[in-house]
């Protein structure tokens, strides 16, 4: 188990990473999600070992790691660049960190078999890295991770520099590989759907700070700050500022009533949410939210439509199922169920009303 | 702005034995927004590279506006390009970097001034105007190179190569639908190479598929999710792609797994290969209507659940909303009008009717 | 946290035996440089205490001022000739192909001659009688004698030195050039930018660096430089060549006032400093400025 405490970072003035606290099980997937910038890569690298943090505790397991070497932690990591011996096979690759480590030959013979046959490698064991395809070069880097079998597996954004369709099938067949590892992994991405598809639990991170953390699917249906629900759109969240006047709940801009009961909030100013799939053409039900805009663009993905519309001057988005085409600048009617509305205050925390409870 | 013709085009490397480009014909419409779609490797970016003349092609012709400018250089092309990774000019403010193209062409002073202010607030980058470039996130570095890219209004056409490879996803979305409405407000000439099939599908009016130096489709989003004219299109195109299932041919009817469908055309072909195409959004389930489904793995990602199973040893996934719940013993049935019928990787027939089978 | 301290005194550790050799090769010698330009000494090992005297002396005298003046001058016109010539040479060098090590090897050559070696070189090429470039000038009609002509004798060290160590300049150019990705060019033309824009803002930028390096390198060099003039001039025609060195070992060797050459060593050691300081703060201060600007990374 990897635990950190209080773990702080200055880098001059600026803090990269702000008291943060948490604790990671082995054979959990642990995702690191946020921006660019937003201190994905120094927490990483404080997990390594390789930075040391001006405040705060690592454990591992109990033990405080934080004064020991970084080759003495077995710590595994794969980098965003395809990161391999070029002049190496690919079985010398993979096997090269049990080369350091001495083990037996007919050990590293075996454990290499093993862990190509898993990432169905074996036909390749033989060729130089620069014979193969991205997507094959930095499963050969993560072979090298797994046959480590390493106590920490740290992955930063491991399949950015591939491409979409790459990226969409190496990522189905990741949970079960990470699941055969045992160890305590972290895996950084930007990107929600990512996240998503991965499973496990996911750590919202911004500006250095956690945002929330848990269970991915939870984090996604129940975001506690508004922060949270942004990182964890795609596409990105739509929100509007309103006030709640005598239990009544009117758009901040505009005045006006969204017609919608909300019992149980003090008044006050909050920030309205909905995610873009939530957005219906029809109304399902008397108590729907009806939102009201102007187009600005409409975009088709063959099976899928994004209609970006301006709503009380907040650009929001609806995605909608089959092509449906919007004429610039014309009115459209969308309906949201109660449920699927997210209501923060005006410390960007969920406020939990009976209706959000359902779903 | 420019219509583009390519006239029996093929290229090879000096040093490959092969073709890095296969000889095509293509003919592009002024003022058209176009992707070219294909995984890495696939030929897309020599294609842009040939059009706005940084590769000369080893065969064939490149017409702007019927010219031939194939032996023209890129300056002569007047061509804006945006490339995959951000090249700003280090030493030079943000205003600029985007008046350097401007400034080359020697435009009026206060012409400039204009539209360099109308490109900084298009990209909301006004308040870093008078910053060096240098000191930009890459983010920003990458919304300066687009930028210097739109701040011609009189380029034949804008080539982006995979622009948006190093923004983050939420900037992605406000850059691509920035994009998108400069194309509806100036109706330049637009080509945009990219991996993601999300980004050509959204941007572009026409997106070409390619695959291995060649193209395979070229159509609407929709005719590309609709009626994929070859199953590699299918199964690149849409999240999960398209399923593809061994059949076999009976006349105007295909059979899997003991399943009529019917075709609009009677296929015969007794050495083909013959597949069937469906997509998962296509794929209904149910508890008792259709073909039983062994259920290997459910997958939910939040906006909806992919099933993942085997029907007769093929293997299948069908799309469930969230919300809606899953029978214990799923069955699925297909709506017979989204199907098509492959003969090894090609289109020959697609499915008649209404009805879901 | 205690783990950490040891690590760090381990780390202390490993750097001792660097620190002593650095004392014994460099601090050592200097300090009895100190010790000898504070005092005076009639042989026979007896010292006599003088104060700052010797550098009084050093700094009011005609013929330091002169020595320096030359100097300057000569290191002035190094750097303006070599650096530019040589960021010229690597802009025109290949950047792929076979020329490529062709051109590396040709530049390479002038670097492995020894710097005696150089000037004997040189100074039986100048001469009238059997040198090439000498015959070969007299013969086209030109009066050219560097024993006996100021401007000749200047002009052979700098032809000397530029076909020395222009070579210099040019690889570090080229590293810097050839690191730089190709996109940029392509965008350059794109953007329609002409030969002197490419190089002013996209070539230029990118080898400041390697730049700076290079004009460092060069200055100090140039401003030490003895075994050539030494042995193609030795300091004349009179005293036209006598560079601070020459001056300096003249003093030393030659006239054996070892106080005083001290003295005027450290004197010379401080300009260096100064002067490599100067270029320095100059041209990173550009940096600086960008750094304080914005809090981008990389």
């Amino acid at each position: 188990m990897l635990e950190l405490r209080n773990i702080t970072r200055h880098q001059g003035e600026e803090v990269i990473l702000d008291d943060i606290s948490l604790s990671m099980q082995r054979g959990e997937l642990n995702i690191l999600l946020g921006p660019t910038l937003c201190g994905k890569t120094s927490l990483m690298r404080i997990m390594a070992g390789l930075d040391k943090p001006d405040r705060g505790e690592l454990l591992f397991d109990g033990v405080s790691v934080l004064g020991m070497a970084v080759q003495k932690r077995n710590v595994a990591m794969v980098y965003q660049q395809f990161i391999n011996y070029p002049s190496l096979t690919v079985f010398e690759n993979i096997a090269s960190p049990l080369r350091v480590a001495r083990v037996e030959k007919s050990q590293i013979n075996r454990q290499v078999a093993e862990v190509a046959e898993l990432l169905q490698m074996t036909e390749m064991l033989d060729r130089t890295p620069d014979t193969l395809s991205g997507g094959q070069q930095q499963r050969v880097a993560l072979a090298r991770a797994l046959v480590k079998k390493a106590d920490l597996v740290l992955l930063d954004e491991p399949l950015a520099n591939l491409d979409y369709k790459l990226r969409e099938e190496l990522r189905a067949e990741l949970p079960a590989l990470f699941a055969a590892m045992g160890a305590v992994l972290v895996y950084a991405t930007t990107e929600p759907t990512e996240a998503l598809v991965l499973g496990g639990n996911t750590v919202c991170l911004h500006e250095g700070r956690v945002e929330q953390f848990g269970p991915t699917l939870e984090l996604y249906r129940t975001p506690a700050s508004l922060r949270s629900a942004k990182i964890f759109s795609d596409p990105p969240l739509n929100s509007a500022k309103v006030e709640c006047i005598a239990g009544q709940l009117a758009f901040a801009n505009s005045q006006q009533k969204l017609g919608i009961n909300i019992e149980q909030i003090p008044d006050g100013k909050y920030t309205l949410a909905v995610r873009p799939h939530h957005l219906s053409r029809e109304r399902e039900g008397l108590d729907d939210l009806e939102v009201k805009g102007s187009v600005s663009v409409t975009e088709l993905t063959g099976s899928e439509t994004f209609v970006h519309f301006s709503m009380e001057d907040n650009p929001w988005v609806a995605l909608l199922h089959d092509v449906q085409n919007f004429a610039v600048a014309s009115t459209v009617v969308f309906y949201v169920k109660p449920q699927h509305l997210f209501l923060f205050d005006s410390h960007h925390a969920l406020v939990e009303w009976p209706s959000t409870k359902k779903n | 702005m420019a219509s583009i013709q390519l006239q029996s085009l093929a290229h090879r490397y000096p040093s490959a034995p092969d073709y890095a480009l296969n000889s095509m014909q293509q003919s592009w419409s002024d003022g058209g927004a176009y992707a070219l779609l294909g995984p890495s490797g696939c030929g897309k970016t020599t294609l842009l590279n040939i059009i706005s003349g940084l590769l000369r092609p080893s065969e064939g012709r490149v017409l702007f506006d019927d010219i031939d400018v194939t032996d023209l250089t890129t300056e002569q092309r007047n061509i804006a390009q945006v490339f995959q990774f951000p090249v700003v000019y280090d030493t030079m403010t943000v205003a600029d970097n985007l008046a350097f193209p401007l400034r080359n062409r020697g435009i009026a002073k206060n012409e400039i001034e204009k539209r360099v202010a109308d490109v900084l607030q298009m990209l909301d980058l006004q308040e870093r105007a008078n910053d060096r470039a240098r000191s930009l996130t890459a983010d920003d570095k990458q919304k300066i190179s687009l930028g210097r890219g739109l701040v011609r209004t009189d380029v034949q056409a804008i080539l982006f190569d995979e622009p948006l490879t190093v923004i983050d996803p939420h900037l992605k979305w406000q850059l691509r639908t920035e994009l998108k409405k400069i194309h509806q407000r100036f109706q330049h000439t637009m080509i945009y190479v990219t991996h993601d099939q999300t980004e050509a599908l959204t941007f572009a009016d026409q997106v070409i598929v390619m695959y291995e130096g060649a193209v395979v489709q070229i159509g609407t989003p929709q005719q590309l999710f609709e009626t994929p004219e070859h199953t590699f299109v299918g199964k690149f195109i849409g999240s999960p792609g398209m399923n593809v299932l061994p059949c076999e041919v009976d006349g105007s009817e295909a059979v899997f797994a003991g399943k009529k469908f019917p075709l609009n055309i009677a296929v015969d072909d007794p050495t083909a290969r013959f597949e069937l195409g469906i997509r998962p959004e296509h794929i209904k389930l149910s508890s008792s209507e259709g073909l039983p489904l062994t259920v290997t793995a459910l997958e939910d990602v939040g906006r909806h659940i992919i099933v993942r199973g085997e029907i007769a040893g093929a293997a299948l996934c069908a799309l469930v909303e969230d919300g809606v719940a899953i029978p214990e013993n799923p069955c699925v049935s297909f709506d017979s009008a989204r199907i098509n019928l492959y003969a090894d990787d090609y289109r020959v027939a697609s499915g008649r009717g209404d009805q879901t089978i | 946290m205690s783990i950490q301290k040891v690590q760090n005194n381990k780390a202390w550790f490993m750097v001792l035996p660097v620190l002593i050799l650095v004392a014994i090769s460099a601090i050592i010698p200097l300090m009895t440089v100190v010790n000898y330009s504070v005092q005076d000494t009639f042989g026979n090992n007896e010292f006599f205490w003088v104060g700052t005297e010797w550098f009084q002396e050093i700094l009011s005298s005609e013929r330091f001022h002169n020595a320096l003046l030359r100097t300057l001058l000569f290191s002035g016109l190094i750097l303006a000739i070599e650096i530019p010539l040589g960021i010229l040479i690597a802009l025109a060098m290949p950047k792929r192909g076979w020329g490529v090590s062709v051109c590396l090897v040709l530049m390479a050559l002038p670097l492995l001659i020894p710097w005696n070696v150089v000037g004997t070189i040189w100074q039986v090429f100048g001469r009238v009688d059997i040198g090439l470039l000498g015959h070969g000038l007299a013969s086209l009609g030109i009066d050219y004698n560097y024993t006996q002509n100021n401007l000749d004798a200047w002009l052979t060290l700098i032809l000397m030195d530029v076909w020395h160590w222009t070579s210099l300049v040019v690889l570090l150019c080229y590293s810097g050039l050839v690191s730089i990705p190709e996109v940029y060019y392509q965008a350059a033309r794109i953007d329609g930018a002409s030969r002197w824009a490419v190089f002013r803002f996209i070539q230029l930028p990118k080898i400041k660096r390697v730049l700076l390096i290079a004009v460092l390198l060069r200055f100090m060099d140039s401003f030490m430089i003895y075994t050539e003039p030494f042995v193609v001039t030795g300091g004349g025609p009179g005293n036209i060549t006598t560079f601070l060195s020459i001056d300096l070992v003249q003093m030393a060797v030659g006239q054996f006032d070892l106080g005083p050459a001290a003295a005027m060593s450290l004197i010379y050691f401080l300009i260096i400093l100064l002067v490599c300081w100067i270029f320095y703060t100059v041209m990173t201060s550009y940096d600086n400025d960008e750094q304080t600007n914005g809090p981008g990374p990389q």
